[in-house]
């Protein structure tokens, strides 16, 4: 299949190594531990494993197959064509991370087309080359912090919308006593309540505070003007830190613009597929200043011997391979060929195919809250400004609307009171380009078969 | 090498992809939360598609040519296995479904955890860690965890030898533990008397490959096990080299307490340019309440009629999750078709093959190259880029000449207890006819080397670009596009 050895050639090759069995060569083995006979199901060929693979994913149900209005993090959006045209050239999948720049100018050009494009959607100097996804971004954007004030500084202030599965990366990256985050109550700290604005936060903030983190729009979709907190933020000396949904920021203004000195952000949204979660894409920008305290890969300008202009990886010295255990993160990877997709659906969209979907999600989220909420016992949780996510309260709990939407091929909404005690009445529910109008209305049509008219 | 970056090749109007017109009464925009200018390039298709795939003609890649990089294990990526992440089945679905909607995408998960388990001879997997740093991060805070929760909370000492990857020292470090690194012995085993002067009380554990990047399978590996048991601690696998190890010995019935596996090496999922990698964690019995939640398990067993319910679980222990959602499932389905593809005798036949591989190799550099650690490899060796007869040449400048020749370069410089290191690992896939011109330029080039040592200074000469200023790039810090978009403010002002 994939091993191309002859048994001729296996014969010269073990001859020329000086060894009669192939198992010779594993004489260092302890013998008892040797060869141990594994329980697998037997191998297929490329045609059976097609037919066992297109049986499994058939036990699937997919977005395209029922009307989904999930968000909480993942978004269906359309992926032009040309998008997975270009992820499926071997030269960009099957090359290895760009350390001999000599022969990987494709992927470090890709990589600082990638950077210049987070740059500029987000407002912010520099972007390094990804990390693994939204989560993980934003648990690097506390460890940037702790490295900026080096460790003199111990306290993170966390938005309680910010999504809860970050605050569970950050409080899993940080297990001991070093750092507390507060401001979501969760481990029984300090908590503002989810309704009261991103000024509640303020009273929160001191010296020991090293970082801020909100998101925006936030987890239940609602977006804020954050300058007052972002200079009450630098008041106190800290960085302010803004996760973010980044299709979002085609419309709406980038968070550099209103003081943030960390953008994060869940890239899935430009032009990567749902698939189950990941592999998805961890945006990662800051300000000039703090470059070297960031961690992750960055490709620099600069010319070659022959003086052409070239790109290379470039402040190696803060990473893993170079400092071991002084590094900024132990980050080896970044998610190389899913910025690369991120990289193709900004360029096809641009400046102005970015602003119209992000419009028609504003527009169609907005027509769906319309008419819900005209729906006898349903009505808009928040009356802040949102995208194209947004919460509703339900005459009934959520896990049981969500039963009967499935009834009728609609996945509905993200149930929030599964994180948050107190909403299990609430659904999350997210409208981007992919729901037509009529779907809309037929998610209307089911719930108003449970409203309590 | 002409190629324009993507913000010079803007022109003002232009646009790659066009969507349709609402077809909902609009709603006005939230004019102060509305951005003035957006200013990305503005291209239309043609012009992507041929930016990216001149681009991806710069790039050496395994669909191009071999690539023998020491510890990476660039084996060939089936393509079938992109076929397979791509069924819709999988590509759109939702990781927040209900449980009810996606059995197959659950079922896949709760398999390759199983043979994951077995492959390994582990008693739980996780498979949400992102890559291998990020599996060993998930493992060392496993160990912490575990030591916590004994209330054992002076084990923060971890021994790493000098032999191993960046990784281990740097997600020691940011898991809040201390670092005490241990010399190799003169057969590049762990210095045993090294390791059982640090085995105290505050020790919690060592962080092993197995085998090293040296190549060498370690010959104490029981003994070593043993002594970090015996004081109280538990043992890391990297799982770098696994490639070496598959149906030939599992690292759980060697002790290993927690080990991550690389899907992007090991298992075929391809690297992409450095990332998106997958690093699942196996854990011992011992562990298996501790790994990160949520993890795939039946939640109602099948009956006559109906197959078994998979949904998520929750370990008892957990240290909590270490990303969104349950990991690179896109690398999960193709690790998952690769193991299929295998089955037992397959996967044996892939390490035998991976080592017989770098064994030929090796026999057949020997005599050109200094080889310091030489008692047979497993799936890759380790020899020194220089001779005492051509005192200007170094490791770095073989590296170079060999783009010359369609070659990718082995690593160089690692590991760093070799002086001027060529670190060379062919896999499996590679034929014998491959490595026998492989092994004839590296012998044409020491033989350059001697004789005209110059053009192995100023190679490479025929790729795109010739050797960079690297200085220059770190000191004047050129992040990004320089060139201002054409500011279309107006035009994009609120509506």
């Amino acid at each position: 299949m994939f091993i191309p050895h002859t048994d001729a050639e296996r014969e010269a090759m073990l001859e020329t190594v000086g060894a009669r069995h192939v198992e010779d060569l594993f004489a260092d083995v302890p013998a008892r531990h040797r060869f141990p006979k594994l329980n697998l199901p037997p191998a297929l060929t490329e045609m059976e494993v097609l037919a066992e693979m297109q049986s499994i994913a058939a036990g699937n149900e997919t977005v395209r197959d029922l009307v989904s209005f999930l968000g909480a993090g993942a978004y269906n959006h359309y992926i032009p064509a040309a998008v997975d045209a270009i992820l499926r050239r071997g030269e960009f999948y099957t090359a290895y991370t760009p350390y001999q720049p000599e022969i990987s100018q494709g992927t470090l050009r890709a990589i600082f087309d990638y950077q210049s494009l987070v740059a500029a959607l987000t407002g912010m100097d520099v972007s390094n080359a990804s990390h693994y996804d939204g989560a993980s971004a934003a648990a690097e954007a506390v460890s940037m912090a702790q490295a900026q004030f080096r460790g003199k500084r111990n306290r993170v202030v966390v938005s309680p919308s910010l999504h809860p599965m970050y605050r569970e990366t950050i409080r899993t990256y940080n297990p001991g006593a070093e750092i507390s985050v507060i401001g979501d109550g969760v481990g029984g700290g300090p908590a503002v309540g989810l309704k009261s604005g991103p000024e509640a936060l303020i009273p929160l903030i001191d010296s020991n505070t090293s970082l801020v983190m909100v998101q925006y729009p936030d987890f239940f979709g609602r977006i804020y003007d954050y300058r007052s907190l972002a200079d009450a933020v630098h008041a106190a000396g800290a960085l302010f830190a803004v996760a973010t949904n980044p299709l979002a920021l085609g419309l709406l203004t980038p968070p550099g613009e209103f003081g943030a000195d960390i953008v994060t952000a869940e890239g899935q949204p430009l032009g990567i597929p749902l698939s189950y979660g990941g592999p998805y894409l961890g945006l990662f920008a800051t300000r000039q200043e703090y470059v070297r305290k960031m961690a992750g890969r960055l490709v620099g300008e600069t010319i070659d011997n022959r003086g052409q202009r070239a790109y290379v990886l470039t402040l190696t010295a803060r990473e893993q391979h170079i400092r071991r255990e002084k590094a900024t993160s132990n980050i080896c990877t970044n998610q190389g060929l899913i910025a690369l997709a991120a990289t193709v659906y900004m360029s096809l969209l641009g400046k102005h195919g970015l602003r119209q979907v992000a419009e028609l999600c504003y527009q169609k989220a907005h027509y769906a809250a319309k008419e819900i909420t005209s729906l006898p016992g349903f009505e808009l949780w928040s009356k802040d400004p949102f995208f194209h996510e947004f919460v509703v309260r339900c005459p009934q709990p959520a896990a049981k609307i969500n039963e009967h939407l499935l009834d009728h091929s609609i996945i509905g909404g993200y149930e929030p009171g599964k994180d948050y005690p107190g909403m299990e009445n609430h659904l999350l529910i997210a409208v981007t380009e992919m729901n037509t109008r009529e779907d809309i209305d037929l998610l209307v049509d089911a719930l108003a078969e449970v409203s309590n008219d | 090498m002409t190629e324009p970056l993507l913000c010079e090749l803007s022109q003002p109007g232009r646009q790659g992809v066009r969507f349709p017109e609402p077809d909902v009464p609009t709603t006005p925009l939230p004019g102060s939360l509305v951005r003035e200018n957006l200013p990305l390039p503005e291209v239309y298709e043609a012009d992507v598609i041929r930016h990216f795939t001149r681009l991806s003609q710069l790039n050496y890649s395994i669909d191009t040519g071999f690539y023998p990089l020491g510890s990476c294990t660039m084996k060939y990526n089936p393509k079938i296995n992109e076929e397979t992440a791509r069924l819709p089945g999988f590509a759109f679905i939702h990781p927040l479904q209900p449980a009810e909607t996606i059995q197959g995408a659950l079922l896949l998960m709760y398999e390759l955890q199983e043979y994951l388990k077995e492959i390994g001879g582990f008693a739980g997997v996780t498979l949400q860690p992102a890559a291998g740093a990020q599996g060993e991060l998930t493992g060392v805070l496993i160990i912490r965890a575990y030591h916590t929760s004994r209330g054992d909370v002076k084990r923060t000492k971890i021994l790493i030898p000098d032999s191993a990857h960046g990784t281990n020292p740097a997600t020691s470090a940011m898991s809040g533990m201390s670092v005490v690194q241990l010399a190799s012995d003169e057969r590049g085993n762990i210095n045993l008397d090294a390791l059982r002067r640090e085995c105290d009380d505050t020790l919690a554990g060592l962080m092993i490959t197995n085998p090293n990047t040296l190549g060498l399978f370690e010959e104490h590996i029981a003994e070593v096990i043993d002594i970090v048991h015996k004081a109280g601690g538990l043992v890391y696998g990297d799982g770098a080299n696994m490639n070496a190890l598959l149906g030939i010995a599992r690292p759980g019935d060697l002790g290993i307490d927690v080990m991550h596996y690389n899907l992007h090496k090991t298992f075929s999922t391809p690297h992409g340019g450095g990332g998106p990698g997958s690093g699942p964690v196996g854990v011992a019995r011992h562990l298996v309440d501790f790994l990160p939640a949520p993890i795939v398990d039946i939640v109602e067993d099948a009956d006559d009629e109906n197959p078994p319910l998979y949904g998520f679980v929750t370990p008892s222990k957990t240290i909590g999750r270490v990303k969104s959602f349950y990991g690179q499932f896109g690398m999960m389905v193709r690790a998952y078709t690769y193991i299929r593809m295998h089955g037992a005798d397959g996967l044996r036949k892939i390490s035998e093959y991976a080592v017989l591989n770098a064994n030929y190799l090796l026999a057949r550099l020997r005599n050109t190259y200094n080889v310091p650690y030489d008692r047979g490899c497993m799936h890759e060796f380790v020899m020194e880029g220089c001779w005492p007869d051509a005192p200007n040449v170094h490791a770095l400048d073989i590296a170079k000449r060999l783009m010359d020749y369609d070659f990718h370069p082995p690593t160089n410089y690692f590991p760093l207890i070799v002086h001027e290191a060529l670190m060379i690992e062919p896999t499996e896939t590679e034929s014998k006819q491959t490595l026998d011109v492989f092994a004839d330029t590296l012998i044409k080039i020491a033989e350059e080397a001697r004789l005209d040592p110059e053009v192995l200074k100023t190679a490479p000469h025929k790729t795109p670009v010739g050797r960079l200023d690297e200085v220059k790039a770190a000191k004047e810090l050129v992040l990004c596009c320089g060139v201002e978009y054409v500011d279309n403010s107006k035009e994009l002002a609120p509506a």
